[in-house]
């Protein structure tokens, strides 16, 4: 116990100072490397005296090591600075964006986790048959696909060809006076269910298929390869067989006994294919124009907006950290074996 | 240590030798008789062929480079033009053709720039362990921290956008991760008989590194690579998408995918067949990567 303490400690401390880490690479990209910033801040027909006014009321004549105290004492506040497209706080625009990310990245990966898992195991527990070799080829197109042709390929399918699901956005606009959805937590998803509001959840849930299937290909592909290869080593251990030897029904054996042991290093697969999922959010939100955070840092990219930018890379870079501290964490809370290595 | 073994450590090495091409003859077998392997192995050598001789086999070169042709402008696929003209009437096959040199281009410089930079950094903190290992390593892991290719998004706005601030982003995105496996394998290699042999007779760290370690770290890195090679191809792609790569008039497989976006419902042709050729691309490095771990897993150092 007293082991798994010092683990839990040990990995704290150390992604406490992955962060100041990642805070000194975005400070550098957003404050070091763009020449002017506060021209850019001005527009094109900035005057000279007007530069460096703000330059000095932006702190941009300090010295590096002052402007990155300041930079990491506002972020730490929640101050990313103010977009230069908007105007508006970074901070703002991320949150009331992040809702719509958030809901696309949970069902994506939700599809991820359950189709990878029921595809390893299956692969598996079938090791050398033809559905075996066919995952193995399902996973390496997975990880293959562009995420942007995927999205525009499923488009071109389901909405040109059959007709069967609308191509872009969020909800239908038309929803807005039928069926309006509440203000809940900003995830249609849950707020159209707490409120029972039925014809919005079928609608939302309609939206949310293609581009949560787009963003779903490439974890598949990797959790269902990782939960292939765990489960056929923990497949030829002792206890398997001892199972096996006491006439445990097959099934229960492969879904219980084993699938328990294998799914630590799953869940280790899942957080880090989180890493992908966050980047492919930007191109998933861009194709199927889908009101979140991907779509704001792409129109930012466009626009040379390096608050926005550097601010949505913090914090998205923060988010991920965090999640595989909590995935590891977890992993030790579960895995006796883990604090000892 | 026995003197036998010191002496024994010699004659380990030409063994080894041998075993190697013993291990390659066996890897090319195993390649041979697996029909997803040779799939890739085919596209490959057919990427290499098109880059080295696309204007000669590309039946609009000039097109393909880049010269407008509007009169056939959205022009669909025909005995003319086999996948269809784009939006300025280029002719799509010819487009992709020409593009094939840029497609592997970038990953042969990214993935060798960070091979340069990472394996001897990964070398250096696996052979000396100690502060050296941890400064190394922490810097390692700062990068890693970050998704990839959000790091190369974040790097390339810094710089501004163009196909060499891309492949620079990409780059520094990509190096830790040949730091972290030459790093494990050098940790393995450090204590076999080879490499305590030639310390121990005073061989100067510089040269025991470049002699017996490095050299022993090629395979695991070329599977690495081959992987990489796909995946760079993918990160490039997906820059120069959303207009952060390439520059138009290049024709580039992940711009032609952008640029044809706005047309999907009538002229579908546009966008997919760029995206087609890029997907095959990294598909044909992902199954030679995986088949070749499989023969020669990498992971057994980590």
């Amino acid at each position: 116990m007293l082991a798994k303490l010092d683990y839990i400690l040990k990995r704290l401390v150390m992604s406490l100072f992955v962060l100041l880490g990642l805070s000194v690479i975005t400070f550098t990209l957003a404050r070091v490397v763009p020449a002017n910033m506060a021209a850019l801040y001005i527009g094109p027909r900035a005057r000279a005296e007007q530069v460096e006014e703000l330059t000095r009321k932006m702190g941009l004549d300090r010295p590096l090591y002052v402007q990155y105290f300041y930079y990491l004492r506002d972020a730490l506040q929640g101050d990313l600075g103010n977009s230069i497209a908007t105007k508006r706080p970074v901070v703002q625009e991320i949150t009331t964006r992040l809702p719509a990310s958030l809901e696309l990245l949970a069902v994506g990966m939700s599809i991820a986790a359950v189709m990878g898992i029921i595809l390893g195991v299956l692969s598996a527990r079938l090791q050398n048959s033809p559905l075996d070799v066919l995952v193995r080829i399902l996973s390496l197109v997975g990880v293959s696909l562009p995420a942007f042709w995927l999205a525009l390929l499923l488009q071109i399918i389901f909405y040109r060809q059959l007709g069967w699901l609308p191509i872009t956005g969020r909800i239908d606009t038309t929803l807005r006076f039928t069926a309006p959805i509440q203000h809940v937590t900003g995830i249609y998803l849950l707020d159209s269910l707490v409120t029972r509001n039925w014809v919005a959840f079928k609608d939302v849930v309609w939206h949310i298929i293609l581009p949560a299937v787009t963003l779903a290909a490439y974890p598949t592909g990797l959790v269902a390869r990782m939960t292939r290869a765990t489960m056929l080593e923990v497949l030829s251990q002792d206890y398997i067989r001892t199972a096996h030897a006491y006439g445990v029904k097959d099934w229960f054996i492969t879904g219980v006994y084993a699938l328990k042991n294998a799914l630590g290093p799953t869940l280790t697969v899942i957080g880090l294919s989180l890493a992908y999922a966050l980047t492919g959010t930007f191109y998933v939100e861009l194709i199927f124009n889908w009101p979140g955070l991907g779509i704001f840092t792409t129109h930012s990219l466009l626009k040379a907006d390096y608050p926005a930018i550097m601010g949505v890379t913090l914090f998205a870079a923060v988010g991920y950290v965090l999640i595989n501290l909590v995935v590891d964490l977890l992993q030790a809370w579960i895995d006796p074996r883990i604090s000892l290595e | 240590m026995q003197t036998s073994d010191i002496v024994a450590s010699k004659d380990r090495t030409t063994q080894a030798e041998r075993l190697s091409t013993r291990r390659l003859r066996y890897t090319v077998r195993v390649i041979l008789r697996d029909p997803l392997a040779l799939f890739g192995v085919f596209v490959i050598v057919a990427l290499i062929i098109l880059a080295l001789f696309g204007p000669s086999i590309a039946p609009y070169p000039e097109q393909g480079r880049g010269r407008t042709n509007v009169p056939d402008r959205f022009a669909p696929p025909s005995d003319q033009y086999w996948l269809g003209a784009d939006q300025l009437g280029r002719d799509i096959l010819s487009r992709i053709i020409i593009g094939t040199s840029i497609a592997v281009r970038v990953p042969a410089i990214v993935v060798s720039l960070a091979v340069l930079i990472g394996a001897p950094l990964g070398a250096l903190a696996g052979y000396f362990g100690g502060w050296v290992d941890q400064l190394i390593m922490r810097v390692t892991d700062l990068f890693l921290a970050f998704p990839s290719l959000l790091l190369a998004v974040a790097i390339v706005a810094a710089l501004g956008p163009g196909l060499a601030n891309a492949m620079l982003a990409i780059t520094i995105s990509w190096w830790p991760w040949y730091t972290r496996l030459v790093r494990g394998v050098t940790i393995s290699l450090r204590e076999r008989y080879f490499v305590e042999a030639a310390r121990s007779i005073g061989v100067p760290d510089g040269i025991v590194i470049l002699r017996h370690i490095l050299p022993n770290c090629v395979t695991p890195i070329l599977v690495q690579a081959t992987i990489d090679f796909g995946t760079v191809i993918l990160a490039a792609s997906s820059l120069a998408f959303i207009g952060l790569g390439t520059q138009p008039p290049d024709p580039d497989w992940g711009l032609m995918v952008s640029q044809g976006r706005s047309f999907i419902l009538d002229q579908w042709w546009i966008s997919t067949f760029p995206g087609m050729a890029i997907f095959v691309g990294v598909l044909a490095f992902n199954l030679l990567g995986d088949t070749l771990r499989d023969i020669l897993d990498p992971r057994q150092y980590r």
